[in-house]
């Protein structure tokens, strides 16, 4: 993937270029520098996936990575998914369907599905259980999150 | 939105997509640790390294020297002790005298930033006397040499005795025809909730105090706050975020949020406390590890004549619900049976370990499992039908159990038949090829505790408060929790059903002490039940209102006026009526605000000997579940297919809901009997991790049947009861004996794991005792 000019980093379209310590997370980058709490905080370990984000449009997890291997890089968070007046379609399915109960892991799991669909438009129900199982709910046993992200596949939300 | 309401209703009975879910998928929702305030410091603890010691000193001045370090804290501060049943206030908010278990809080420090909080949390010198540790609750049960609090019981560790008898249970075991005997054996499990404990709190010059935490039930934190910290509660504000997951875990007021509201007081400056991962592990408060000797003995046809029951419960360090618990482990054991002689000793005992505490189905779901593994055992006994011997004992409606229990509705034996017959039943069970099985458990669940935890002042169990302005908007306040089962949703529906209007014009005001009437929150299964009657309460108060006012617009009385949709019109005449702003302008027009108020409490209800009251509920839950099981011989790997969840809620409100509890139940359920514990070694948690401690990931779940069954409950909001934690129970024992269907061998020690799947499987080949044939 082509990087940017270094020192700047873009994130949900926007360019940015300001100097960060060598040592921030990206996790921590996100939600203290820039106030994009939709990416959240479970583990710190890489576990629960809470903390799924886009670099380069690949899901990673920003928990395990240093704020300085997306320098250069186009970073994409839950915020940056939607337009202001219409959620994505896996979003509008989340909703619908009930995948989202406490609703802490949601902002991951959309991450991951978004990718999935968009590189896979129609996964089968096996793909969709692989591709989730990074990460972890704690509220719905991923019943409904399945549907919904069939439904999004199929484009009937 | 809404759809399939059922005939009379717009949106209850239908499926009601979450009002809160926009904001969750967009990332929008405000959860504690999105917030931040002007000047805003934070907050680290100090933790025991110790199991049991002495505090013999604490020397904070090289923390306190630290520069951005703004304040230090011990005990002595604010030693004042607490915890959430009045009767049990054995914590404080730092330790005082003694560390009681590795995690203990210390001391804590606010500071400019983490991790100058860490670097004086290391500058901390703590001198102590180490204590002999207990870790062994069979220990605790006898006087011990440093017992660990000084209220256990005659120099033991015991923190809860609760000995019970009703009718004669020798007598009875002495007519049994059949007997049967189960040891079961539980380790610990914790609710591992998504979102991590985090509290923020604030002290204003004003003499005021704002905490903002990650809580289910802020009432009870509201309370212990004023106690601990002697403010009077209308100087302090407890406001509750969205919050990322309970399931009893946020559910005690906890040690954590007390100190960040000192260390807040102490700096005149806003703090923020967040507790990590590793140290939510430790905070714990998860389901109780426990060891239960069940004794159930039937008539010859199976009737049951009596439970003998003796629970040893692992309390860890501090009382929490332990109380309730103990007494759960009992009570909760019978229904959905008759039983006519019960006795039953149940003792909790501390030890030098992360506290237990309550945990989705609170003291139901252990006994529950030993209970219906030794029916399951009865049932081949005798030579009759699993589901016949449920049937046989089933509790008939209107009915009183023998410990005083007031049964009204019970649609179990709906379950029962919507279980065996979606499932199968009848061409599966035992006939199937080794290795595959069907299995039946069942569940009784209490739909919100009759006895609030605070019962002075007297007061009402939920209250809601509706406030409509001129532009047709209606705010609703009231304390009841929603951490994601969808309360806020449920409210929102009940007020816009009541009156006719559009879900859209109802706003679910975020809980805020200061203008939130108090409800007691989310635990016991009480939410749906009693707020849902609050709400119902309300909004009836206002929709008087608007048809006495109706009533002079459109010049008909109030008795022939019925609410229609957005419109007040005559019944039977819909083209004669008034839309509801119309109705809504005219019932204003000499008080400015139209405001609405409902408050429910429960009936009087229960025996009058001494802890009678403990399981009483305004009404219980039902469940049957089959499960379907694959198991791999060779390897012990096992996996649950289906589970036929038949679960008596009264009248689902939100089936959308109810189903996604029944879901996340069977997961929670399946994690405890899979795998999921709380891993000791010694006192020391091994594994304080969510990749150390497993929960089942979206592989190992079940294809899940729901079939909502039940009838209406004569109390209930629109006849609803609860659906958060009886659909827990049913699914464990279902699964254990699937297995036993499957391959013969009986598990009463959880977690079944595969090696111990092979090593049943093995032993019962060695005993030559085949099984279907292998």
């Amino acid at each position: 993937m082509e990087r940017g000019p270094a020192g700047s980093i873009r994130v949900n379209g926007q360019s940015y270029d300001r100097p960060f310590p060598p040592e921030r997370i990206l996790l921590d980058l996100l939600r203290e520098d820039f106030n994009l709490t939709g990416t959240k905080r479970g583990c710190d370990l890489g576990t629960c996936g809470c903390c799924t984000v886009w670099i380069d449009g690949v899901p990673t997890l920003s928990c395990l990575t240093l704020a300085a291997l997306a320098e250069g890089h186009t970073i994409t968070t839950v915020e940056g998914l939607s337009s202001p007046s219409e959620l994505h379609a896996v979003q509008r399915a989340f909703v619908e369907r009930g995948a989202t109960q406490c609703g802490f892991c949601t902002p991951g799991f959309i991450m991951t599905a978004a990718a999935l669909l968009r590189d896979q438009p129609h996964p089968s129900r096996e793909e969709i259980t692989k591709a989730i199982s990074g990460n972890l709910c704690r509220c719905t046993g991923y019943s409904k999150i399945i549907e919904a992200i069939e439904v999004a596949a199929a484009g009937t939300g | 939105m809404a759809t399939t309401s059922p005939p009379g209703f717009r949106l209850l009975g239908g499926r009601i997509p979450y009002i809160e879910g926009p904001l969750k998928v967009s990332g929008r929702a405000e959860y504690t640790d999105d917030i931040k305030r002007p000047g805003m410091l934070f907050g680290g603890l100090l933790r025991s390294p110790w199991a049991h010691a002495r505090l013999r000193s604490i020397d904070v001045r090289a923390a306190r020297a630290m520069p951005g370090v703004f304040a230090v804290l011990t005990g002595e501060r604010y030693p004042t002790p607490f915890g959430v049943l009045p009767m049990t206030h054995d914590e404080t908010a730092i330790a005082v005298g003694k560390a009681r278990y590795v995690g203990d809080i210390l001391a804590a420090v606010a500071a400019s930033d983490e991790v100058t909080a860490e670097q004086a949390l290391r500058a901390i010198r703590v001198d102590a006397e180490i204590l002999p540790e207990y870790a062994d609750p069979k220990v605790g049960v006898l006087p011990v040499k440093e017992p660990i609090h000084a209220r256990g019981l005659a120099g033991t560790n015991i923190q809860k005795e609760v000995v019970q008898h009703f009718g004669d249970v020798d007598a009875a075991l002495r007519l049994a025809a059949h007997t049967v005997r189960v040891r079961g054996i539980f380790p610990g499990v914790t609710h591992a909730f998504t979102e991590p404990l985090v509290t923020i709190a604030e002290a204003t010059p004003d003499g005021r105090l704002t905490v903002w935490s990650a809580t289910q039930v802020p009432h009870y934190l509201h309370r212990s706050l004023s106690e601990v910290l002697g403010i009077p509660m209308h100087r302090i504000r407890v406001i509750k975020p969205e919050v990322g997951g309970g399931f009893g875990g946020k559910s005690d007021p906890l040690p954590h949020e007390i100190v960040c509201a000192a260390l807040a007081i102490e700096t005149g400056r806003p703090v923020k406390l967040r507790v990590d991962r590793e140290d939510v592990f430790l905070t714990n408060h998860g389901r109780h590890p426990t060891q239960n000797d069940v004794t159930i003995a039937t008539d010859p046809d199976g009737h049951i004549l009596a439970y003998d029951i003796d629970a040893l419960i692992e309390g860890g360090a501090w009382s929490s619900f332990g109380t309730v618990t103990t007494y759960y482990n009992g009570v909760l054991s019978m229904g959905p049976y008759k039983v006519p002689n019960f006795r039953y000793r149940g003792r909790r005992v501390y030890t030098n370990k992360p506290p237990s505490g309550a945990m989705r189905a609170h003291g139901g779901t252990n006994i529950r499992y030993s209970v219906e593994v030794a029916l399951d055992e009865l049932a081949e006994k005798i030579g009759i039908d699993p589901f016949e011997l449920r049937r046989r004992n089933a509790l008939p409606p209107g009915s009183t159990t023998i410990n005083e229990f007031r049964i009204t509705s019970t649609s179990f034996l709906r379950c029962l038949e919507a279980a065996r017959e979606k499932s199968g039943w009848e061409g599966k069970f035992r006939k199937q090829p080794f290795g595959r099985g069907v299995g039946l458990g069942c569940g009784f669940y209490i739909s919100g505790s009759n006895s609030p935890i605070h019962f002075t002042p007297k007061m009402p169990q939920s209250t809601v408060h509706l406030k409509v302005d001129m532009d047709g908007g209606i705010a609703v306040h009231s304390m009841q929790a929603d951490i994601g089962q969808g309360s806020n949703t449920l409210l929102a529906a009940i007020v816009a059903e009541v009156l006719g209007v559009d879900l859209e014009r109802v706003h679910v005001v975020r809980v805020d002490s200061d203008v939130s009437p108090i409800d007691l929150g989310s635990y016991s299964s009480r939410v749906t039940f009693m707020m849902g009657n609050a709400a119902r309460l309300a909004a009836e108060d206002l929709r008087n209102k608007l048809l006495e006012a109706a009533s002079h617009l459109v010049g008909h009385p109030v008795e022939q006026l019925v609410v229609g949709h957005e419109r007040i019109e005559v019944r039977h005449r819909p083209e004669i009526g008034t839309s509801f702003l119309e109705a809504l302008h005219a019932a204003m027009e000499h008080t400015g605000a139209l405001t609405a108020t409902g408050a429910y409490s429960s009936p009087p209800m229960g025996g009058t000997f001494k802890g009678a009251r403990a399981g009483t509920a305004p009404a219980y839950s039902f469940a049957a579940y089959v499960a379907e099981v694959e198991v791999d011989a060779e390897t012990g790997e096992f996996h649950v297919e289906t589970v036929w969840a038949a679960f008596d809620c009264g009248r689902p409100l939100n089936r959308l809901a109810v189903e996604g509890q029944i879901e996340g139940s069977i997961h929670m359920g399946l994690g405890q009997l899979m795998g999921e514990t709380m891993s000791y070694r010694g006192t020391r948690l091994m594994n304080p991790s969510l990749l150390e401690y497993k929960i089942p990931a979206p592989q190992q779940m079940p294809r899940v049947e729901c079939l909502l069954v039940g009838e209406d409950d004569p109390e209930g909001p629109f006849g609803a009861k609860e659906a958060g934690e009886g659909p827990l129970v049913a699914t464990l024992p279902a699964v254990a004996n699937a297995l036993y269907d499957a391959v013969g061998v009986r598990f009463a020690t959880l977690p079944i794991t595969p090696d111990r799947v092979v090593k049943g499987i093995e032993e019962r080949r060695r005993s030559g005792r085949a099984w279907k044939g292998a």
